[in-house]
């Protein structure tokens, strides 16, 4: 029967995909890729990897969705002329010419994998006693490949100084995004009202489950940065002018907590990013609260857009 | 029991499999973005029903994160589509 | 097969009929509107029978409570995204 949902889920996971690819409608596409995002969920518990399902369903179900259902109505305006440019056959025939080539690599690299694949997963059971943590993936996140996490999170915070960077001189460090407004009787104000009180708990629980079971900073990160943009879109609350020093400190201060960390590593346990005996797990949790908060004002940032506003 | 929960999620889907089928073709928005809400409450179901065939605690805790972000795309769809125009219905349903 | 395997099996059975309702309703209704009432209503109560089925199946009462929650919320954001949607459809046919 396992077989038979695998089947089933990659049939219409393949449908949905040929759909979002022929649809020639912006959000006919965006609303495709939103239900794909939700359905590759699905695919990920199939293939035993919950935390990545977890991942998709936090940051595919909500903040992408919404960043691209935004985009796609802001794109509205100027589709129409957009879609009456037709390209030639020489353009067309270069892009269906690239976009083939990439799919045949890509399948030919899938191909030429060697079987079984090759796998650190034995090294990193055994070594895990070390670390502390219960869940592998916060073990290889945190302490095997720690610095990849690092750079992560920088680049997290590169995107939004990218996105701020589109601002114009006038408004620099003003308010992102536009000023939203609802009646504070209505249906949208109501589920702003009631959903973020729950939606801080379940994201702090998700964060928390994280060092021993499926979970995480990330996936507790976007559920309450995707809480705070439901009550800025329900105008119950509005983002903070970005010059504010709180807020630039609060987006520096995890990843500053995990380079200190880190290079405190170098003096007691002899590498960077190396933690001594006994306090890995100390040390992990230490991070972990630290980038928490940093990474949903990241998120909630970058998603909120570039100041519009002046801060007055 | 575990292939009974199993062929209850392929059932689930195939259902929502089915339902995309009319509500992608549009002709609206509105009827489009009632997909993204098909698979919320369809996957959440198959989602727990694969998490207790296989046994899976945690698939519980992806089913929460689903639950609770089912009405933001479409909520995010709202604000767009009515971004910068006075809010009439809400109010004329009022009066 | 003991009565709490009974149960789950007649509860999911029952959730994957309203799954079925609900799509054959996506199916054959005229309009956006109605399209939207099938959605809603007969998908969350087939999510909710699903939930019930699963009941006797976790390990204690926080497990169990987990699933409630889960269905409260779905409850919850079904009712508002159909009222929003509703909303944004009656906004682009003017006069409907």
């Amino acid at each position: 029967m396992s077989e038979a949902l695998n089947a089933g889920l990659a049939l219409f996971v393949l449908a949905l995909a040929a759909w979002m690819v022929v649809a020639r409608d912006t959000f006919a596409a965006v609303v495709g890729f939103v239900a794909y995002g939700l359905l590759l969920t699905l695919v990920w518990v199939q293939l035993h990897g919950v935390d990545v399902a977890l991942t998709e369903g936090a940051i595919g179900g909500g903040l992408t969705g919404a960043m691209l259902v935004a985009a796609a109505a802001r794109l509205r305006r100027t589709e129409a002329a957009a879609r009456a440019e037709r390209p030639g056959w020489p353009t067309r025939a270069a892009a269906a010419l690239l976009a083939g080539g990439v799919t045949a690599a890509l399948a030919v690299a899938v191909l030429a994998l060697p079987v079984p694949a090759p796998s650190l997963a034995p090294e990193t059971a055994a070594n895990m006693g070390a670390t502390g943590v219960g869940n592998p993936i916060t073990g290889v996140l945190l302490a095997f490949r720690a610095v990849d996490t690092l750079l992560e999170t920088t680049v997290v915070l590169l995107a939004l100084i990218g996105v701020w960077s589109l601002a114009p001189d006038r408004v620099w460090g003003g308010r992102p995004g536009p000023r939203h407004r609802a009646d504070p009787n209505e249906t949208l104000a109501y589920l702003a009202r009631v959903l973020p009180p729950i939606g801080l708990v379940v994201g702090v629980y998700i964060f928390w489950v994280g060092a021993d079971l499926p979970g995480g900073k990330f996936q507790g990160a976007s559920i309450i940065a995707a809480m705070w943009l439901l009550a800025v879109m329900a105008g119950l609350s509005d983002a903070p002018p970005i010059s504010r020093g709180w807020l630039r400190l609060a987006l520096v201060g995890g990843p500053l907590v995990f380079i200190a960390i880190g290079a405190a590593g170098v003096a007691t346990a002899g590498a960077f990013l190396a933690y001594p005996d006994g306090l890995a797990k100390l040390l992990i949790k230490a991070i972990e609260w630290a980038l928490l908060p940093s990474l949903a004002l990241t998120l909630a940032l970058i998603l909120a857009g570039v100041p519009e506003r002046p801060a007055r | 029991m575990a292939e009974f929960l199993l062929a209850a999620a392929l059932f689930v889907l195939a259902m929502v499999a089915l339902g995309f089928v009319r509500i992608l073709r549009g002709p609206g928005d509105a009827d489009r973005m009632m997909a993204a809400q098909l698979i919320g409450t369809g996957g959440i179901g198959a989602l727990l029903l694969i998490g207790a065939a296989m046994g899976v605690g945690p698939v519980v805790d992806v089913a929460l994160t689903l639950a609770l972000l089912a009405a933001f795309a479409s909520v995010a769809f709202f604000k767009a589509v009515t971004d910068g125009q006075p809010d009439d219905t809400g109010a004329a349903e009022r009066e | 097969m003991n009565l709490a395997d009974l149960f789950t099996v007649a509860a999911v059975c029952a959730g994957a009929f309203f799954f079925l309702a609900g799509s054959v309703g996506l199916l054959r209704f005229p309009d956006a509107l109605t399209r939207l009432h099938a959605l809603t209503k007969a998908d969350n109560l087939g999510l909710g029978l699903v939930v019930l089925g699963l009941l006797p199946r976790v390990d204690g009462v926080l497990g169990g409570l987990k699933l409630v929650v889960i269905w409260l919320l779905a409850l919850l954001a079904s009712a508002a995204a159909s009222q929003l949607i509703a909303r944004a459809v009656k906004r682009s046919e003017p006069g409907a």
